[in-house]
């Protein structure tokens, strides 16, 4: 059920032992050990269940039998000790095969739990090492299906299915050689019935799962649909349109009945179809019992008949339990199957090994190393040549020569971009969506690796440092201020985690948001959720710009950071950006063109090229693009 | 609240009746075949009497068969009751919420109104099923078995009296521990998705600061809570298995150790009272009597599970619409003119609370009025009480001489257009789209409103026209374009009142221009209210309201607004300092 590319059922039952083994993969260390003993565990607990049935036998032929007898012969009292005894017997191996029983069990939910966290884990750990493209190019709803819905079903297959599946085949194998024991002519009946039900199950099972996809599908679209409309709701207000999204929503909704009541009706005639084929198996085995017994063929006694069924229906009960989880087992190893494709997708790469560190100047005025915070920093550049390690000053110089970049091979959307911005100059971004504005500060932090061309940091490539010293370098503030679940407190010290209490409130302070800080219910303390819904846009913004201020890095990249805010509240959070933009070298992007006037040099991007630049005053000289655009008659999406 | 929901049953009500009538056959069937087993063993194989045997066989046979039969039509019936009661449910949940007025769906979240129409039907339907089959099953088996027993031995019947209850209690105090756990597991899923989503949206915000690490502890510490209290709860439902094996084997050596006593003193003869194959008969109700009971407990576990969903259904289906058409509703309105009469609105009763505060504005029909003011100041709000989409707390608000609480709803928001500043286009083509406004339109008619919209210019350009396929949330337009297209489908429906919220913020002012030139020569006669964010928007306006704080500040021409007030002179100083510089 996963994918559009239609496989052979052969691939298919490949790929699903591979996802199994997988699975058993995570089995290791301590839960290896546990692993054996709750097998151990499940096979104690089968063969005393066995030989409880096996018994029954015993229990007829040996002890009621006999008594009967003399009891009708001689009509003395009969003695009971001896069943007392062979009872007490029985109860003790049951009493070991509850406590195997339990140690499975217990066992089991030890080893799916932990199982299921380092899956969980290893998912979580592993998707922070993967590359923007992959954020980029898969939709939020598919990546957090994963931890939803796949997990879900995950989680149902190895705390329930597999172990059910262990213990079945465990039983089933012990049962197996039992009947043997008692009879081999009754056995090769019930497997030529086992093969027949199990054909039935599969004819069903196969139509169950067919008519379950289908219920899937529609249930998909019908919630496309809502999900829509409801989202839309106050404009069907606005227009009147209730009854034609209603008549829309009640073809979806039939549909979505009638599939559902065919997977349905699939699902349930099973239980009642096997259930009921293992009774009339119990009654054929009977009477073909009955008649070896009574024609004296195959030397079987009534306590042989009686034992024979009983593990006749313990042998077809746990297969029939196991038949019916067939569908949620395919979907599990479809929902397994795509949270290992995540865990294999590759990483990002980092070869950098260019690294920041604090710095002093020494005795000589050198500059070196050291432990300290001394609020300067360096980039440590080892040289593999001679072995030799240069320092070199963070000062926040970045340079882009003849950059060439495409999201995808063959398709550039940046064409021989130069970008020269030293230290504490403001460069700024203007052009229409999809000129590649972004894109060039997505290069710059190395969220993406350009085609051709440098870009050099301090003159230092940037390919040679390492990535996350690049990035901490780099404060951004973006459109969307993404505050996470957490105290306002938490949320700025996101830029720095090991900031003191002071340090937030100056950072605060910088951005212009100590003040309303102040005023909420608990000031710093207040809980943000659902990323600051109970604050207002700009409130966000300027936690966000006091974020990145606390983080005090020497370049910011200001991506639409002012945008969604009018332009009375723009002012307050404007006073806060130019304050955080004071003294660092600032890439801002912006299409108000208030805000981005006063910068040093401005770049006006058409279609990934850079066709205008210069400042404010120049540009507007020029009258080309910029002083259409500043003028008006040209608006920016 | 049960009985809300069993409304929606309707006509599936003969096969939610149905169901749990063959399931009872289906029971009663089950419960037959180890008693004609006994006679078997006892009165043919014991006895060595093949015709019997086989006779007896048969007729199993036969009844496995009918329990087949049952089963499988009850099957059938379970699915299409279930399947029909959820689509009504669905249906029912859907049709009020288009009666919902705006403040009952801002009550409600989209999304979770969407959960409680899927999921939480989805939950529904499967307790429904569960209940018209297992429930009813469960308990009938149990039933019919201790009857059966006590028909054949009254006496080592009392044993499943006393394990019964033992089973039963136990099942119990493990589902109710064990569940309590289970619901602060769930709060932990939330929390560990919550994680997860915001990862997900502010991954660059993540990567940027490298916060990875600090991301995957924040994870692991919820994803620890949810292993140990998982654990917890699965620990505690693992007693579960060996209870219920205990309960068995107890009834097994029980009825062994009884049972031969009493066959000994019949001489397993089946005319004396208990045989061998009665014993086998006893330990086949033992077996069934405690499933029965495991089933009953999955049953409670999950009507429990489900309890929470129907109550939140239960609540979309409670809500009642707080704005709706009176009798004898007026269903013509007879111009563009608007008044409002001491307007006071709050969006709860707080009186402290009033958003807008002593409105009085007449407008006249065929005016154009522009509003400004800063965010928060109302203006969204003011406009709309016009529609009704929100009613005035105190005041009145008059619209072609009447109040809007006259009129039936639907007419009144037919001649009042608003295209709504959080504007949505839905998945279709640009005509199926436009088509909104008035669902016969012509081509022509179409053409028509988006050249006035200024569409048309980009429509064209379109490979395939006003055929294109907008998708969701009209995704692939330009921000600008879909602004135009969202005038057009107001436009279409002819409005003696027309009311754009910020609709063409994303247009340039050249267009804008050209629209509103368009409007005054095209549609004179429609009542045009503009709220707007530059000044240029609303400046050639008749007369324009300045909202600060939910009050009117000032009412007036462009020049003299200028003239005289502050805030307006501040907001257009400040776009003009962009313009001129």
């Amino acid at each position: 059920m996963s994918g559009n590319v239609k496989k052979s059922p052969e691939q298919k039952q490949r790929i699903g032992f591979k996802v199994i083994g997988r699975i058993l993969s995570y089995i290791k260390g301590k839960y290896r050990a546990y692993f054996i003993f709750a097998i151990a565990g499940t096979m104690i607990s089968a063969f005393a269940s066995v030989y409880g049935i096996m018994f029954l036998e015993e229990l007829i032929d040996d002890y009621i039998a006999p008594l009967v007898e003399a009891f009708l012969n001689s009509g003395a009292e009969p003695v009971y000790t001896n069943l007392m005894i062979a009872l007490l017997k029985i109860a003790a191996i049951y009493a070991v095969g509850i406590a195997g029983n339990f140690m499975c069990q217990y066992l089991m939910v030890l080893i799916s739990q932990g199982v299921l966290k380092r899956i969980r884990d290893d998912m979580f750990s592993h998707m922070q090492t993967l590359p923007i493209k992959y954020f980029d190019t898969n939709a939020f709803g598919d990546i957090m299906s994963r931890y939803t819905n796949d997990t879900d079903t995950l989680e149902q297959m190895i705390a329930q299915s597999i172990p059910q599946i262990i213990n079945t085949f465990v039983t089933v194998l012990i049962v197996f050689i039992a009947m043997l024991k008692t009879s081999v002519p009754l056995t090769l009946f019930m497997l030529f019935t086992i093969a027949l039900m199990l054909l039935v199950t599969k004819y069903i099972g196969g139509k169950s799962s067919r008519y379950f996809i289908r219920q899937q599908k529609s249930f998909g679209q019908l919630d496309g649909y809502i999900e829509e409309m409801i989202n839309g709701q106050k404009v069907v207000k606005v227009f009147n349109h209730e009854e034609a999204s209603k008549a829309d929503f009640d073809k979806l909704n039939d549909e979505l009945r009638e599939n559902a009541n065919n997977a349905n009706k699939f699902a349930n005639i099973l239980m009642p179809i096997m259930g009921n084929l293992g009774y009339l198996q119990y009654v054929l085995l009977a009477c073909i019992g009955g008649a070896l017994a009574i024609s004296g063929k195959g030397s079987l006694t009534i306590g042989g008949i009686v034992a024979f069924l009983e593990l006749s229906r313990s042998f077809t009960r746990p297969i029939t339990q196991v038949s019916q989880q067939i569908n949620s087992v395919v979907m599990a190893i479809a929902g397994a199957g795509r949270i290992f494709n995540m865990i294999d997708e590759p990483g990002e790469v980092d070869d950098g090994y260019v690294t920041l560190v604090n710095a002093k100047y020494d005795a000589n005025g050198e500059l070196t190393e050291t432990d300290e915070h001394t609020n300067l920093w360096a980039w440590k550049h080892p040289h593999s040549a001679d072995g030799s390690i240069t320092y070199t000053l963070l000062r926040g110089d970045v340079r882009l020569t003849d950059v060439d970049f495409g999201y995808v091979e063959g398709k550039t959307v940046l064409h021989n971009v130069s970008v020269f911005a030293e230290p504490g100059q403001k460069v700024a971004f203007v052009g229409a969506t999809g000129a590649g504005k972004t894109t060039i500060t997505n290069l710059i932090n190395r969220f993406y690796d350009i085609a051709d061309g440098k870009i050099r940091y301090d003159g230092i490539n940037i390919n040679k440092i390492k990535k996350a010293d690049l990035r901490r370098s780099l404060g951004v503030v973006l459109q969307e201020t993404n505050l996470f679940t957490g105290t306002v407190r938490d949320n700025i010290r996101y830029g720095k985690l090991d900031a003191t209490d002071e340090e937030v409130v100056a950072a605060a302070r910088l951005a212009n948001a100590h003040e309303f800080i102040e005023r909420l219910p608990q000031g710093y303390d207040t809980m943000l959720t659902g990323g600051g819904a109970n604050l207002s846009q700009g409130q966000r913004q300027l936690i966000a710009i006091a974020r990145a201020a606390v983080a005090d890095p020497p370049v910011m990249i200001l991506d639409e950071a002012t945008s969604s805010i009018d332009t009375r509240t723009e002012a307050i959070v404007q006073a806060g950006m130019d304050s955080l933009m004071y003294g660092r070298t600032v890439f801002v992007i912006a299409h108000r063109l208030s805000t981005v006037r006063n910068s040093d040099v401005i770049m006006v991007l058409e279609r990934g090229r850079i066709i205008e630049r210069g400042n404010h005053e120049k540009l507007i000289a020029q009258k080309g693009k910029y002083y259409q655009l500043y003028t008006g008659a040209f608006e920016l999406e | 609240m049960i009985k809300k929901l069993i409304r929606s049953v309707r006509e599936y009500k003969l096969y939610s009746v149905l169901t749990p009538a063959f399931v009872a056959c289906e029971a009663a069937m089950d419960v037959l075949i180890p008693y004609i087993m006994s006679k078997l063993i006892d009165n043919g194989i014991e006895k060595g009497d093949m015709l019997y045997t086989w006779k007896i066989g048969i007729l199993l046979a036969l009844v496995c068969v009918a329990a087949l039969v049952f089963g499988m039509v009850s099957g059938i019936t379970a699915a299409k009751a279930a399947s029909g009661f959820a689509a009504n449910l669905r249906h029912d949940m859907y049709y009020k919420v288009q009666t919902y007025s705006f403040s009952n769906i801002d009550k409600f979240s989209p999304a979770s109104i969407v959960t409680r129409l899927t999921t939480d039907v989805n939950n529904v339907q499967n307790a429904f099923q569960m209940i018209i089959r297992v429930a009813v099953r469960a308990p009938l088996m149990m039933i019919f078995a201790v009857a059966m027993s006590f028909r054949i031995n009254a006496q080592l019947s009392v044993i499943f009296a006393l394990v019964i209850p033992f089973l039963g209690g136990g099942l119990f105090l493990i589902i109710t521990k064990a569940h309590k756990i289970f619901e602060k597991v769930f709060k932990l899923y939330d929390k560990l998705n919550n994680v997860v989503a915001e990862n997900l949206h502010g991954i660059r915000v993540v990567k940027s600061f490298v916060r990875e690490d600090y991301e995957e502890k924040k994870f692991k510490d919820v994803s620890g809570d949810i292993y140990k209290n998982f654990s917890k709860a699965e620990k505690i439902l693992a007693f579960n298995s060996p209870l219920m094996q205990f309960c068995m084997y107890l009834c097994i050596l029980l009825i062994s150790w009884f049972a031969a006593h009493f066959i000994v003193q019949s001489g397993n003869n089946p005319d004396n009272g208990m045989t061998t194959g009665l014993l086998m008969t006893l330990i086949s109700y033992a077996s069934q009597i405690l499933m029965s009971l495991m089933m009953l407990s999955f049953v409670f576990v999950m009507i429990t599970i489900s309890r929470a969903s129907m109550e939140r259904i239960v609540e979309i289906l409670d809500e009642e619409s707080d704005i709706t058409s009176p009798d004898n509703a007026v269903s013509e309105v007879k111009d563009g003119s608007v008044v409002f009469e001491n307007v006071n609105f709050g969006y709860s009763k707080d009186k402290n609370k009033f958003c807008l505060t002593g409105v009085n504005i007449d407008i006249k029909s065929g005016e154009t009025i522009g509003i400004i003011g800063g965010t928060g100041t109302s203006k969204t709000t003011l406009v709309h009480l016009i529609p009704r989409l929100y009613d005035a707390t105190e005041g009145r608000v008059l619209v072609g001489g009447k109040d809007v609480r006259e009129y039936d709803i639907k007419a009144l928001r037919d001649e009042v257009a608003v295209v709504l500043q959080k504007n949505i286009l839905f998945s279709g083509t640009i005509k199926e789209n436009l088509r909104w406004g008035k669902a016969d339109a012509t081509d022509e008619e179409i053409r028509h409103v988006c050249s006035l919209a200024c569409a048309d210019e980009f429509i064209e350009t379109f490979p395939n026209g006003y055929d294109t396929y907008i998708e969701q949330g009209g995704a692939n337009v330009s921000g600008g374009q879909k602004q135009r297209l969202c005038i057009a489908r107001a436009l279409l429906k002819k409005p003696k009142i027309l009311i754009l919220d910020d609709s063409t913020s994303a247009v340039d002012t050249a267009t804008d221009a050209k629209i509103r030139k368009a409007f005054r020569e095209e549609i004179p006669n429609t009542t045009k209210i503009i709220i707007a964010q530059r000044i240029s928007s609303v400046q050639d306006a008749d007369k324009i309201i300045v909202l600060d704080d939910g009050k009117i500040n000032d009412m007036g021409s462009h020049d003299e607004l200028l003239e005289r007030n502050s805030i307006y002179r501040e907001v257009y100083t400040s776009q003009q300092k962009g313009a001129m510089a």
